[in-house]
């Protein structure tokens, strides 16, 4: 296999994932309270953005692939954003 | 670039063109995903914040060790998929072919171990409906954790599916035929697709197998 610098990135991030895959299972044993689920999330949006940026090759794609990626985004947050502004504000457990 | 001379359909002015119109219509077709499963991801979150005793409960009785080395498949898989896109757009036919091939079959064995879990499961009663049974309190929250388990699990598996078919019909293209030589977009295509799922697979990992795990 040639070791051209994108299949040194490919191999590095490849590693990366599998290192925040442990991360994540490593955290979930430790009692962080409400921050269990935070820690979870957050390391599963770096292991999305690496994806992205690394082998989806985000950057080099230009505006208009951004515009479209950042609108299913807009609405997923619209979606949320308006039914959670109901759930948590009802009280109805 | 020498490309500009690859055949093109008759409605785009290039081949150029054409990639970006392909492209396109492949991140928006992802962007609608990302509502699809967004949709199924807002249900967890409202029934989570509602019973989240029943959740945590009802997650500890998931397979862990199999959903993490499930996780390393699929990333595996994503990274073999990588490299698949490279050699397509290196012109490497038999690398190309070999990586798709590597990819179907981490995908195959991701979905052999999700069906493992699957009947583990099912044989545990856990699947929602009428021999569901659950022996603790809250059963029926539970019962709606293992309902979005499997709804969510699913669907993903679905993906999935369709994901190793293509990959393996277009690893036997590019073993037999020289057509991605021409045009390697499809690889492209088909490379985002099975990215977007690992993304997916990334987000319902913890959300399904790490709720309170250190109680």
């Amino acid at each position: 296999m040639n070791r051209s610098p994108a299949n040194k990135r490919f191999l590095f991030t490849a590693g990366a994932l599998l290192g925040l895959l442990a991360l994540t299972v490593g955290a979930a044993y430790v009692n962080l309270g409400p921050f269990n689920t935070i820690v979870a999330m957050s390391i599963s949006f770096a292991k999305a953005a690496l994806v992205v940026v690394m082998f989806m090759e985000i950057r080099g794609r230009g505006p208009v692939i951004w515009v479209a990626l950042a609108t299913g985004f807009f609405f997923l947050g619209i979606m949320f954003a308006l039914a959670m502004s109901d759930f948590l504000t009802r009280g109805w457990k | 670039m020498s490309d500009q001379a690859t055949a093109h359909a008759p409605q785009f002015d290039n081949a150029a063109q054409q990639r970006e119109s392909a492209t396109f219509g492949m991140w928006i077709f992802l962007a609608t995903e990302i509502l699809f499963f967004g949709a199924m991801f807002l249900g967890y979150t409202a029934y989570r914040l509602a019973y989240p005793a029943a959740f945590a409960a009802a997650s500890r009785h998931t397979l862990l060790a199999f959903g993490a080395t499930n996780t390393a498949v699929l990333l595996l898989s994503s990274a073999t998929m990588a490299f698949a896109v490279r050699a397509a757009r290196e012109k490497r036919r038999t690398a190309l072919a070999l990586r798709l091939f590597a990819t179907a079959v981490l995908g195959t064995l991701f979905l052999g171990i999700k069906g493992f879990e699957y009947t583990r499961e099912i044989s545990e009663h856990l699947l929602p409906g009428a021999s569901f049974h659950f022996d603790q309190p809250y059963a029926n929250h539970a019962e709606m954790f293992f309902y979005l388990y499997f709804l969510m699990t699913g669907v993903h598996a679905l993906h999935v599916t369709i994901g190793v078919v293509l990959i393996a019909i277009s690893g036997v293209r590019a073993w037999r035929t020289d057509a991605f030589a021409r045009n390697d977009t499809a690889v492209d295509l088909l490379g985002l697709y099975w990215h977007f799922v690992d993304i997916v697979w990334v987000f319902l990992f913890p959300l399904i197998y790490l709720v309170e795990r250190h109680s």
